[in-house]
């Protein structure tokens, strides 16, 4: 018996078959006569065909194993079918599809890759302006130093007490020198303590009013050492975006999440520590640190110490004041920027500076309370992985903070010098003054830049070059690296110190102005 | 190659892990103690400074031991100087110094050929420089900071080394962190060997390129590593690395090995890779003339692209060094931070490098230069044989003036230290984390400075103190003429 649907297909597949050979011969029929005939032989005998193997089929169906009964379940045909559908697409589900095969690098494959891969070269191509060399100085680097021969006077030395060719401090070095030669030979951990480091870590201490202070042998490694040693993976650090290059690479040592606000821009620091402060739920094991330089070596801007120090104490934070330009120079007997606004020196954490500016020595120290110094004896990598600082230096450092301590006129004779300037300086055509009043780098800037930087520093270091062949004033333009990530405006800094003369400053105004004049 | 022995391998463990256990006792007293203590008002809110186990080592190990380390000298660090005495009132938390002092013999600065303290040439020059530039130029090198001394200094290393062009620094761990990031940065491969100094790493990190390990002085490994590498290119793109830098050290100053520089050297040129080579404690110690590794295993110095040394070991100075091209010298006195930034070496220290280099070089008219590196060199070798016939483990190679002596378990370093300083001689221990945690060493470097005299002085008080402390690992060697009369006797 065939089952109902099967029997209706049957049925359908007859008539089917003799539609389409209907069709087919109503679309022959245009074609030709001859053709048509052969076409409709050939069509009878296909329909033929088909209607044998169907009724094969349907007798096939029909057969009594169709009507097996299996464990009490009908099994009819199309069950088998059905059945072996589904073992089919089982097998296939359970096989691999199809990689094809990963075959490593043969060795000659890799011989070849090594032979033509081609490597940079080491440096870019050599420019003109690399192979400009810098003046080369043949006395001391004081007020007054001798270039090529000339007598120029030196507006490019941080020489800002002048301590540069004092005597004092002199002597105290040829007696360092004798007693303990010039190096120290060794890390401070291995025999390279030598007596007067600790006397000067305990004379700089005593200064700034800490309770303890360190030592480095560089001054630009003070920061980027002291930074990884405070600040780790995860921590945050806020920081202005005119910062010099050493802090820029401490901070990228310290893999820290850096945020930068704008330069010396409070209302931007205030509304980043406010984002920052709203988005961290961690704040128990995150640390968190704003890193400001006292006075910028970028732009000459000093840091509203006392805002910042309002802002830290909401949000919790804690500060890393960079005062390599600022210390012995800001504040009325020079202990720097908290002098200055009056801020008492325990609310700021660290403090580093590099001691080869107003102290006329080498090396840097880092000062703020006890747990602060002693960690860095340890973690701190310029300290521990390092020479130590020659001990003449060191003694040196020890002299001029005495100086400085006995003497505090010095710096009315430099604030004194710096108005001069700012006077002598006011009118230059081209050139405006962005520094602070009270800064000793006085910083100028095009009133109307180029446009690009390579460009801007060209045209000041042309003017640059003139005022020293010309006038016999030493002045530099600002130098930037490949590798510096600030963005500030370049200009000229001039330097001012305590040891120069009211008719140097005016001999530096009017050749600028004059050069300034002729060029821009 | 360091030998452990099983079981002092064994020792080494259970007595970190028994002070490990009573650091956590201690630490664990002192939360409950701190408790109880409220905290200061001021603190609340802030992330204490170390959390937690960051600062576990330090407080419970290093403290421990904290006076054998970082001892203040009153004098030069010549072959014999002063230690400062000093005394804890509370288990060595903290240290006070008294005004008494000890002379000690001193194996431990890095004095190699004994410029550190007065020399006869050299400090009279230093005084004159002195006083004719001041200690300091408060300047960078590219504006005011450059004076006709640092122009010959760079013109006399380039010579010394046998390199075009040399530029100098002020501080050896500078001139590493700085000049890296200059010459290779993002899509570059810088390849160190395992145990380079942590300036190179710093300075490596601070590149931003990729960084691959070597195993220590294996140049078979260094080749593999760089087919990898070449062959895969840069991780995830697999674009070409756009250049590679291996860099390796003269000599390793925790092993006193010399590096294999032949076989590294021929491996790079295959592979049309850079070298960086690092002496800054071969330059002016070991070589004929002083002239460093590539003089003493004979390499062309043509051949390593990069030579970096330091003044603070051989010249008593203070200060670094690259030695490479023209073209290179060029470009990193335009572009490198260290000339862009940071104050100018300090002429006296320049002058003190001139004038040690003219010794050296015979240039100063007597022959103390070849003197000193003869002197070394026997120094070195006779003391480094006759501490391995005395049984102790010695590492390093022959001609290195450094010779490390293995303690391994943490409480002979302590031992050590101490018991030598009342025998009054100097010596410098070194823990973790400087070197892996079981292999704990006694470092001597020897002077050129040293006598006959001060080094059997020196090796008499080592093996009182070794047979006390038990770090004789290898049997001792008997002395010759005993062996022989006793035969005689039987």
């Amino acid at each position: 018996m065939i089952p109902s649907h099967l029997k209706s297909s049957v049925g359908d597949s007859k008539e089917d078959a003799g539609f389409s050979a209907f069709g087919l011969g109503l679309e022959l029929e245009r074609r030709g006569a001859l053709e048509s005939l052969k076409v409709e032989v050939m069509a009878s005998a296909i329909v033929n065909a088909t209607t044998a193997v169907v009724e094969w089929a349907s007798m096939a169906f029909d057969a009594p194993f169709a009507d097996a009964v299996v464990f009490g379940v009908h099994v009819d045909g199309h069950l088998v079918v059905e059945v072996l559908l589904i073992a089919v697409i089982l097998f296939q589900l359970t096989r691999k599809s199809y990689k094809p095969p990963k075959k490593p690098l043969s060795e000659k494959e890799i011989d070849d890759l090594c032979e033509e891969w081609v490597p940079e070269p080491l440096h870019p191509p050599i420019t003109e302006e690399m192979k400009v060399e810098p003046p080369t100085l043949e006395s001391a680097a004081g007020p007054h130093t001798v270039i090529d021969g000339k007598e120029v006077v030196n507006f490019a030395s941080s020489n800002y007490l002048g301590l540069i060719g004092n005597e004092t401090i002199i002597d105290s070095c040829v007696a360092s020198l004798e007693k303990y030669g010039v190096g120290s030979c060794g890390p401070r951990g291995f025999y390279g303590t030598i007596d007067v480091h600790l006397d000067c870590e305990k004379r700089i201490a005593k200064f700034m009013g800490t309770p303890d202070s360190i030592l480095y042998s560089y001054g630009i490694s003070t920061i980027f050492s002291v930074i990884p040693a405070f600040c780790k993976k995860g921590d945050i650090i806020v920081v202005d975006e005119g910062v010099h290059w050493g802090v820029q690479n401490g901070l990228y040592l310290s893999r820290s999440n850096v945020v930068y606000f704008k330069h010396n821009d409070m209302a931007s620091l205030e509304s980043t520590l406010e984002k920052l402060a709203h988005g961290n739920k961690q704040a128990e094991k995150v640390r968190r640190y704003i890193v400001v330089e006292a006075l910028y070596q970028n732009s000459g801007q000093i840091a509203p110490l006392n805002d910042i120090v309002r802002l830290k104490e909401k949000y919790r934070f804690r500060i890393i004041l960079e005062e390599s330009h600022s210390f012995g120079v800001l504040g009325n007997t020079g202990r720097g920027l908290a002098e200055l606004y009056g801020v008492p020196i325990e609310k700021i954490d660290i403090i580093t500076a590099g001691m080869g500016n107003a102290l006329a020595t080498d090396g840097g120290f880092c000062t703020g309370n006890a747990r602060v110094v002693d960690h860095q004896r340890l973690s701190s990598s310029g300290y521990v992985f390092s020479a130590s600082l020659p001990p003449y230096l060191a003694s040196a450092a020890v002299a001029a903070v005495n100086y400085l301590e006995d003497n505090p006129s010095v710096l009315m004779t430099l604030r004194r010098n710096i108005h001069l300037l700012w006077e002598g300086l006011s009118d230059v055509p081209g050139l405006m003054i962005v520094s602070d009043p009270l800064s000793p780098i006085v910083f100028l800037k095009l009133k109307n830049s180029t446009g690009s930087l390579k460009n801007d520093l060209e045209l000041l270091n042309k003017i640059a070059e003139r005022v020293l062949k010309e006038d016999s004033v030493f002045i530099v333009s600002t130098k930037r690296s490949v590798l510096d990530k600030c963005r500030l405006p370049v200009g000229i800094r001039v330097f001012v110190s305590a040891g120069h003369t009211e008719s140097d400053i005016k001999k530096v105004s009017e050749s600028l102005r004059r050069v300034a004049t002729e060029n821009l | 190659m360091v030998r452990l022995p099983y079981v002092t391998a064994l020792t080494t463990l259970f007595s970190y892990g028994l002070l490990f256990a009573f650091g956590q006792l201690r630490d664990f007293f002192r939360k409950i103690i701190d408790w109880f203590k409220s905290t200061s008002k001021d603190l609340k809110g802030y992330a204490p400074i170390c959390l937690g186990l960051e600062d576990f080592y330090t407080r419970r190990l290093y403290l421990r031991i904290q006076d054998c380390f970082s001892r203040p000298i009153a004098s030069a660090p010549d072959a014999w100087f002063d230690v400062v005495e000093r005394y804890s009132k509370d288990n060595n938390k903290t240290l006070h110094r008294t005004s008494k002092t000890s002379k000690c013999l001193n194996l431990g600065s890095y004095n190699y050929l004994g410029f550190a303290a007065a020399d006869e040439y050299c400090t009279p020059r230093v005084i004159e420089s002195l006083k004719k530039y001041s200690p300091s130029t408060c300047s960078i090198r590219v504006d005011g900071g450059t004076t006709d001394l640092h122009t010959e200094l760079e013109f006399l290393v380039a010579r010394f080394v046998g390199k075009p062009a040399a530029i100098t620094f002020g501080m050896g761990y500078v001139t590493n962190s700085a000049i890296i990031p200059v010459l290779i940065g993002k899509g570059g491969l810088i390849i160190s060997d395992s145990l380079n100094h942590n300036s190179i790493v710093n300075g490596a990190r601070g590149s931003g390129a990729a960084v691959r390990v070597f195993q220590h002085n294996n140049a078979p490994h260094l080749e593999e590593v760089l087919r990898e590498q070449i062959a895969e290119g840069q991780p995830r793109t697999h674009r070409p690395w756009k250049k590679i830098i291996v860099i390796v050290e003269g000599i390793y100053s925790m092993e006193g090995e010399l590096c294999q520089l032949p076989e590294i050297i021929a491996v790079c040129k295959k592979y049309k890779v850079y070298t960086y080579l690092d002496e800054a404690h071969s330059i002016g110690a070991v070589g004929k003339s002083g002239k460093g590794v590539c003089e003493l295993l004979g390499v062309d110095p043509a051949d390593v692209d990069i030579m970096m040394g330091t003044f603070t070991k051989s010249f008593g100075s203070c200060g670094g060094y690259i030695a490479a091209s023209k073209e290179i010298v060029q470009y990193l006195k335009h572009a490198c931070p260290a000339q862009l930034y940071a104050t100018s070496m300090s002429p006296p220290a320049v002058q003190q490098v001139i004038s040690a280099l003219k010794v050296i070089l015979g240039e100063d008219g007597s022959s103390r230069g070849a003197q000193k590196l003869a002197q070394i060199r026997e120094n070195s070798n006779f003391f480094r044989s006759e501490l391995k016939k005395m049984g102790f483990e010695v590492l390093g190679d022959n001609d290195s003036p450094v010779m490390p002596i293995m303690l391994y378990n943490p409480a002979k370093i302590p031992a050590f230290s101490r018991d030598c300083l009342k025998q009054n001689v100097a010596v410098v221990t070194v823990a973790f984390p400087a070197t892996p945690l079981l292999l704990a060493r006694a470092r001597i470097c020897i002077s050129a400075a040293h006598s006959r005299e001060d080094l059997l002085k020196g090796l008499e008080v080592i093996s009182k103190v070794g047979d006390l402390v038990g770090i004789k690992y290898f049997p001792a060697e008997p002395p010759k003429h005993g062996h022989q009369a006793h035969k005689k006797v039987d």
